[in-house]
Parts: structure tokens; C-alpha cells; sequence
């Protein structure tokens, strides 16, 4: 079997004497999607930083597998090498849109920017390339020259979906994708987001609170709380058959009307 | 040409003390050494506004000699009260021999042209800046724009272009059109008319750029590759006129509209007033040489 993707081992963060995560482990690979859950507060959010290599450990490695093959760890990355690997084989997925988009420039411009970034000189390869990517989560081409303030929220989150897997990244992390956004939308794009991710083997680190999210989108789920992983396995498993107390009470809360 | 004077008692040699011409040079050597590269400097106050351009003026204070021979040019001509200003000012300060000819100019003083005339080996165009850093409108960070020159991650540059193409059909930036610098430094030309842009590319001159209010200098050496940015399939062109100027018939230099009655009557004619005159003494005529009355002619 192939070395993992990504391989988190011993990830502790303190931020002067309060834990933002301790002695995180866990290893994922291609085309596995694993969803970290738990309460505001928990550590999700800084655990996300430490993988995505945005935070340093205060102790604990990330080694990833680049697309060379060689394994490296995220902490001996420069900051060029780190810049590239978010525009080319890492995605971004922020909850928030205008942190992930560029709210002054068209849709067709925020899909391109990682094209161009890497490269790309074609005007017209990169508008094609474009459209491409609207269609494929499901914008109407004919608005690809209008701002993302011109969308709604749904179209947003699209946009910054097809904006990161232009460049067909091996590994995309998204941060409570579908955070503020009504039922009925976050249904389409949990679903599409379902889709894209079976079509191109991503591997998905997704945080959520929101456990309906994780059931729909994830293979394998860890469960946080109070900066350690309490709770880890398939996600079915973790969702049908809670081991922990307060798994088994995070659950319960959802199934409440 | 005016011949060297002496210089008016009580100033330093083109009014900075030695010391800060030196902080200048030392500038200036390091942007020559990294071509396109911004070097911030401790600009000093000058005794006029910023908007004459008082970053060039320091450049051109700290590489003046008594021996040169200095152009003053705003927008391509000589006369303009801020040429003129800046070109008494160094006369005063310097006693350098000024000049409008091209030809004769050791130093060439510019805001927003370049000379239609090739500049050659031993003269030095100092240019003045507004606003040094092409990312600015992009990323207003200064923190980020830095890192982004470090690392040459140029991809936002593009991104402007492209929406260019996409509102407009074509990049629509005729002025302070952008540059990369021998492969390496994305530079913003100042906002000499894109017209100008292919001059900077391989000139035999030495091109200096001070941004006064901005504390920024950076540089062109001698035959340094300048290339505007573009896409292969949207490649940079140089703005064209449908007619030659209207004095002097030229038909390949960068040309003003210029008003000629009060009845809406209009001619295009060269912005480079020396470059115009000296085709006309030449024996160059243009279509409507001789037609318009003296005053309207400069
Ligand atoms: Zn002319």
C-alpha cells in the first residue's frame, strides 16, 4: 500500500497555557474523505490551521506526500514552496465566501486566478477552462462575468468550490462548508460536493459541527472535545453506534427535532 | 542650449547636502544592481508639491554633475510651468547648461513620456513616480505586495488583465501599463503612455524611477529586457494613430489632441514638442502646417 496522503502524528498546540488541540494522530489517504467534528471550542478550527500548515505545532508533525512522491514535512516548507501547494494541489474551502473568493473580481477571474498564478498565458484557454468549472457546479456560464456580490450565498460557495478545484488538487480541506446557508441549499451542495469528490478521488479533511454533514459527506469521522480526539472510526460506526458519552449526546442533540 | 551658470550662492550643489545625495546614490546602486527592484529611500521635502515630482527631482539632484547637460519634460514637452520650474530650479541650485534638445541632454527629466528620439549609451532618463507598486490596486497590503515581489508571484497581475478582456474585450490599460523586468520583477513604468513601453526594453540609456511621497527608487540599467505583461492570445500592441501629426507629419510618434479654435476644430500633433520641431526644421510638413496660427503650434 502506498505511503498516506497526509500523516498527522503527535499534533499539540498551546496557545501560552491554553490547548488549542493535544496529541492529534491519525493518517489519510486519496480519495478518503474524514470529517472532524465537535463543538465551538473544541479544537477543530486549530487543528485544521496545524494540518493546513497556516499554524506550527508546538509539538507533532504533518508529513505529506507531494506529487513528486517525496514526503515532506509541512514545517520545513518555505513559504514559496507552502504558497504553491495551496494553489496547485491543496484547496481551501472557507465558510465564510469573501474569505475565499475575490468579491471585486468576475467569477470567470476568481476561477482563473490559480491558472494564472501557475503559469497560464492563454486568455482563452483559461475563460474555457472556466466555464468548464462553472457548469461542473452548476453556475449558469452566461454569469461567469458577473462579481461573486452579485450571488447568492449558495452560488458563493460553488464558486469557491470550482475556484480550488481548477488546478485538480489531491486534497481539499473545508472549514463548516455549509455554515449559514439555508436547508434546502446546503442539501444541493452537500450533494454536489459529494459528486465532485467521487469523480476526482479527493481526499476531503472537512470540520463541522454539524453532524448531518459528516454522515452525508465523510468515510471516517474523529469527534473533539477540549482539544483531544475522544472518539474515531467509520463514520457510520461513530454515528449509529457512539462508544463515548458525548458522542453519544452530540448525536442525540441532532436527532432532536 | 544654455550654457552652464554659476550656481546661486547659499545652496548645496542641486540644493541636497552631499550627505543625503550620497543616501540617493546608494539607492540608486542598489536598484541598478536588481533592475526593477523598489529600493526605499529617506526621501526628503523639497520646496514644491509632491504632484511635480519631487522623487525624480531627488534622483536627479543626487546624479547631477556640473559638467551635464539636463531636459526637463512633462507629458512630452519642454514649456509646461512644471519643465520649466524644475528646469530653473536646477539651473539656479546646479548652474548646469539646460537643454530641450534630446540629443544634447546628458539627463532627461521626465513625467509621463519618454523621448521619440533614442535615447543612447551615456544618458540617464529619470522618470518621475506617482505611485511605484503594480499591485497596489490589486493587494493594498504592503506587507503581502512585498512578499509577493519576493516570491514573484506574479498571478494577480494577470488576474487584472484578464478582467480587462473580459469587460472590454481587449486589455484596456493605455497608461502605467506593467512590465517584467529580465524575467524576474513585475515594475510599473509610471504612467508614461503604453505607447512608450517598447522604448524601455534593451535602451542603451540608464533608466532611474523616484517615487517622492512614496520613499521608492528603482531602476533600469542599460540593456535590460522590458516586457509588457500580456496573454499569447492578447499580445501587448502599441497604441497606433489613424492620421501623422498634423505639424509635422510624423507618422510614428505618440500624438496630442490639441484644440485649435473655439468652433470644436481639432488636430492630433506630437507630444514630444522637440521631436516635433526638429522634424519641422528638417523640412518635415504636415498637413496642417502653416494653417494654424504660431500660438497653437507648441
Ligand atoms: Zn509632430
Amino acid at each position: 500500500m502506498t505511503a498516506p496522503l497526509l500523516e498527522a502524528r503527535g499534533l499539540t498546540k498551546w496557545y501560552g497555557d491554553r490547548l488549542g488541540c493535544r496529541d492529534v494522530a491519525f493518517d489519510i489517504h486519496e480519495g478518503e474523505v474524514l470529517a472532524i467534528v465537535g463543538e465551538s471550542g473544541s479544537g477543530k478550527s486549530t487543528l485544521l490551521s496545524l494540518l493546513s500548515g497556516q499554524l506550527a505545532p508546538t509539538s507533532g508533525s504533518v508529513a505529506y506526500r507531494m506529487r513528486d512522491g517525496a514526503i515532506r514535512d509541512l514545517v520545513s516548507l518555505s513559504e514559496a514552496e507552502r504558497r504553491f501547494l495551496f494553489r496547485t494541489d491543496w484547496g481551501f474551502v472557507h465558510q465564510d465566501a469573501a474569505k475565499g473568493l475575490r468579491m471585486g473580481v468576475s467569477a470567470g477571474g476568481n476561477v482563473g486566478e490559480r491558472l494564472m498564478a501557475v503559469g497560464a498565458r492563454h486568455y482563452g484557454d483559461i475563460r474555457a477552462k472556466a466555464e468548464d468549472w462553472l457548469e461542473r457546479v452548476e453556475i449558469e456560464v452566461g454569469r461567469i462575468d458577473e462579481k461573486p456580490t452579485a450571488y447568492s450565498g449558495g452560488m458563493r460557495q460553488r464558486l469557491q468550490i470550482a475556484r480550488n478545484l481548477v488546478t485538480a488538487p489531491r486534497l481539499v480541506f473545508m472549514d463548516e462548508p455549509t455554515g449559514g446557508l439555508d436547508v434546502s441549499v446546503q442539501a444541493r451542495l452537500l450533494d454536489l460536493l459529494r459528486r465532485l469528490v467521487a469523480d476526482m478521488g479527493l481526499a476531503v479533511i472537512v470540520v463541522t459541527h454539524d453532524l448531518a454533514v459528516a454522515r452525508l459527506l465523510s468515510d471516517r469521522i474523529m469527534v473533539m472535545r477540549r482539544g483531544r480526539v475522544i472518539e474515531a472510526g467509520l463514520t457510520d460506526r461513530v454515528l449509529d453506534d457512539p462508544r463515548e458519552a458525548y458522542t453519544q449526546l452530540l448525536v442525540s442533540s441532532i436527532l432532536q427535532p | 542650449m544654455t550654457a552652464p551658470i554659476k550656481p546661486a550662492e547659499g545652496y548645496a550643489f542641486a540644493y541636497l547636502d552631499e550627505q543625503t545625495k550620497r543616501m540617493i546614490r546608494r539607492a540608486i546602486l542598489k536598484a541598478v544592481a536588481i533592475p526593477g527592484h523598489q529600493v526605499p529611500f529617506a526621501a526628503r521635502d523639497m520646496p514644491m508639491p509632491y504632484g511635480w515630482g519631487t522623487g525624480g527631482i531627488q534622483v536627479t539632484a543626487a546624479i547631477l554633475g556640473p559638467a551635464d547637460v539636463l531636459k526637463v519634460i512633462d507629458q512630452g514637452a519642454d514649456d509646461t510651468t512644471n519643465a520649466v520650474s524644475i528646469r530653473a530650479f536646477f539651473q539656479k541650485t546646479a548652474g548646469v547648461a539646460v537643454t530641450t534638445r534630446t540629443s544634447e541632454a546628458t539627463v532627461v527629466q521626465t513625467r509621463h513620456r519618454i523621448p521619440e528620439k533614442p535615447l543612447v549609451a551615456g544618458q540617464t532618463l529619470v522618470y518621475q513616480v506617482p505611485i511605484p507598486e503594480p499591485l497596489r490596486f490589486l493587494e493594498p497590503r504592503e506587507t503581502e505586495t512585498r512578499v509577493m515581489h519576493a516570491l514573484a508571484d506574479y498571478g494577480l497581475m494577470h488576474v487584472k488583465l484578464y478582467e480587462d478582456i473580459a469587460t472590454h474585450g481587449h486589455i484596456a490599460k493605455t497608461y502605467a501599463y506593467p512590465v517584467k523586468v529580465e524575467g524576474r520583477y513585475v515594475m510599473d513604468p509610471s504612467p508614461i503612455p503604453k505607447f512608450d513601453n517598447p522604448k524601455m526594453h534593451m535602451s542603451p540609456a540608464l533608466q532611474l524611477f523616484g517615487a517622492g511621497r512614496e520613499k521608492r527608487i528603482y531602476a533600469l540599467p542599460p540593456f535590460t529586457r522590458v516586457a509588457s505583461l500580456d496573454f499569447e492570445d492578447h499580445p501587448f500592441e502599441r497604441t497606433r494613430f489613424e492620421a501623422p501629426c498634423a505639424l509635422c507629419g510624423a507618422t510614428d510618434a505618440y500624438l496630442d489632441e490639441v484644440v485649435i479654435d473655439d468652433r470644436g476644430g481639432r488636430m492630433f500633433v506630437c507630444s514630444d514638442t522637440d521631436h516635433c520641431e526638429t522634424r519641422r526644421q528638417e523640412g518635415h510638413r504636415g498637413a496642417l502646417l502653416g494653417d494654424i496660427p504660431e500660438e497653437a503650434r507648441s
